[in-house]
């Protein structure tokens, strides 16, 4: 193991982000965020890859989609034991994968439609708690087994490989989704596994994201105070618990959100006006624990929107196009020109600035909204 | 003759291995089509070879590069002109972070916007000076840690209107070297031990004679790019940081 880190360690690299989204809703076939991200393959060194696509089950909309990863089949009928006598599933299978000669000895992967049986008293924001409570609950004690997404109508197919390797074992190419998002790993400082590949993914949140958060420790205690546990070993699992409590459950506006994430300098605080002045500096005391520091570029998704962002400094690359409906996010131009070669505006946001895009309303089901 | 060739499906490390060949036999212009993301294109080649590229440029094209000069007739990605020496980089399109990092000789001719920490740790050495031209906007950290050569900004062809011509932390760190700005900036902009200057006269002959050239390679008059009043920003002193770590 660390003589193979250790010969590997000297390549330089960073990770590869893509995210595409329909405005208007339109399906975009896999074919395209895989062609994207593989066209960032040199950012990645095999030890990660993955993807999250939303409106994949159209058939299931109404139903929390278990994406679940098992060490091996007595870990998975420990779980079902456990899930069936818990939750209601309305449909359940294997994932459907395809035989890739380079990926040898693939955890199980089957996942479950479900509803939380009580569901008509409760409300929205009480069924979701329930189910992240279950999912925290599990990851946390169930041996070998980790659910990867629990999302409505979405789904995160993620492993150990490349990403045209895991494009392929995962059949990506036979989806079709309104939103798509793909990652291409260079793990640094955490385990290359296959619960620590990106997206990570809480009920509709998924996030993929290059850099480090050095901030890891500090935003992990401070997510523990709200019931999240973080499981997955990989540092980006704590921005998708810290976007679900400030966003979700806080009732954050995006935008505000990421400047919680992502705040401007205190030099940059002193030349606001009064009212803004004291609305970032009271967000900087609140938020102090959810601030993340070191280098990121973050592409995270919901079900009704993708945004994309960078920390305050740049320290990681982003790339945003447009072409009609579709707006492109990638590490790389190239990435965004190899599935869209002439679109109308290429831009590099600016550090710390969120770029925010909603489908418009009311054209998906269980769209939402948190501009 | 050129030599002209559509990239394909090929690699990086093909596109680079035909170029070379095609030197050995004593090619010296190239006309590349259809590059998007190649990375280290003419990486580290020494001769004096004349280049067009057609697409999106990867990473660190003409790193420690002594020699080429390149025309790229659309945008290039982060690291373009990496410790490069010698020749010259004319990019019509944009770039993005980077843009002659530890910059040794050479020029750098960008027509539209640059990203973060443009020109970091720029240095000069006897006939060896730097310089990079920027006709947009540029972010956050330009000629941070700069040692010497010679940055001018115009603003002019930038994408963003809304956005100041420099970023913050402009030349922190500096010892060496001089930025050029096209019209005033708000001193928030400035990093810490820099002075900005009116041009003499020594100073605008020498503008002057770099934007001639930019001017003819972008195809740009050169009235329009004199039409407003340049500062220039240099460090304090020889040695700003010399009491900094001894003291």
């Amino acid at each position: 193991m660390w003589d193979f880190i250790l010969k590997d360690y000297k390549e330089i690299s960073g990770c590869g982000v893509s995210g595409i989204i329909n405005l208007k809703g339109g399906l975009i076939p896999g074919d395209l965020i895989i062609k994207s991200i593989v066209c960032q393959e040199e950012r990645g060194n095999g030890l990660g890859a993955g993807f999250a696509g939303y409106g994949i089950y159209p058939d299931f909309k109404d139903f929390y989609a278990l994406h679940v990863m098992a060490d091996d089949k007595n870990c998975l009928e420990k779980f079902e034991a456990f899930l069936f006598q818990k939750i209601k599933a309305i449909y359940h299978e294997p994932i459907p994968t395809r035989k890739v000669k380079t990926i040898k000895n693939p955890p199980i992967f089957k996942r479950y439609f479900v509803k939380p049986e009580i569901e008509e008293t409760l409300s929205l924001e009480e069924q979701e708690n329930k189910i992240i409570e279950m999912v925290m609950y599990i990851n946390a004690n169930l041996k070998g087994i980790y659910i990867l997404s629990s999302g409505k109508n979405m789904g995160v197919f993620k492993g150990v490989g490349f990403p045209s390797e895991i494009a392929e074992f995962f059949r990506i190419d036979e989806y079709q989704a309104y939103i798509w998002t793909a990652h291409n790993r260079f793990p640094t400082n955490t385990p290359g596994w296959w619960g620590g590949a990106h997206p990570f993914s809480l009920l509709d949140w998924s996030i993929v994201h290059n850099g480090e958060i050095s901030s890891y420790g500090t935003n992990k205690r401070y997510l523990e105070l709200f019931g999240y546990k973080c499981t997955l070993l990989t540092d980006t699992e704590v921005v998708t618990y810290l976007l679900d409590l400030l966003i979700r459950r806080h009732k954050l506006p995006i935008k505000l959100a990421c400047t919680a994430l992502a705040p401007p300098f205190w030099m940059e605080i002193e030349c606001l006006n009064e009212e803004e002045k004291n609305l970032i500096e009271a967000l900087r005391v609140v938020y102090g624990g959810a601030l993340l520091n070191g280098p990121f570029a973050i592409i995270f998704a919901y079900n009704g929107g993708i945004v994309g962002l960078t920390d305050r400094s740049k320290l990681r690359p982003l790339v945003v196009a447009k072409s009609g409906d579709l707006y492109y996010l990638a590490s790389e131009e190239a990435a965004i020109r190899t599935i869209c070669p002439n679109p109308e505006i290429v831009w590099h946001p600016k550090a710390g600035e969120p770029v925010i895009l909603e489908i418009t309303e009311g054209t998906i089901p269980h769209q939402k909204s948190y501009k | 003759m050129s030599v002209v060739f559509n990239v394909g499906k090929l690699s990086y490390t093909k596109v680079n291995q035909i170029v070379r060949e095609k030197i050995l036999e004593g090619k010296k212009a190239f006309e590349i089509h259809g590059v998007n993301g190649h990375r280290y294109l003419l990486a580290g080649i020494k001769e004096k070879i004349t280049v067009k590229i057609w697409g999106t440029v990867g990473l660190d094209l003409g790193c420690f590069m002594s020699g080429p000069e390149i025309y790229v007739y659309g945008n290039v990605q982060d690291g373009c002109g990496n410790t490069m020496e010698e020749g010259k980089i004319t990019v019509y399109g944009m770039a993005g972070d980077v843009v002659g990092y530890s910059m040794r000789g050479g020029k750098i001719f960008i027509k539209g916007d640059v990203g973060y920490r443009v020109g970091i740790h720029m240095k000069s050495y006897q006939d060896k000076h730097p310089v990079i031209v920027i006709g947009g906007k540029a972010g956050d950290f330009l000629g941070e840690y700069m040692a010497g050569g010679t940055i001018v900004v115009l603003g002019i062809y930038s994408q963003h209107p809304e956005r100041p011509i420099v970023g913050k932390f402009l030349g922190t760190g500096m010892h060496g070297g001089a930025i050029y700005l096209r019209g005033k900036i708000d001193p928030f902009f400035l990093g810490k031990n820099l002075k900005v200057s009116s041009l003499n006269e020594e100073d605008q002959a020498y503008l002057k004679k770099i934007l001639k050239e930019y001017c003819a390679d972008i195809g740009e008059d050169l009235g329009v790019l004199l039409n407003e009043k340049f500062f220039k920003i240099t460090p304090m002193s020889h040695r700003p940081y010399g009491n900094l770590y001894a003291y």
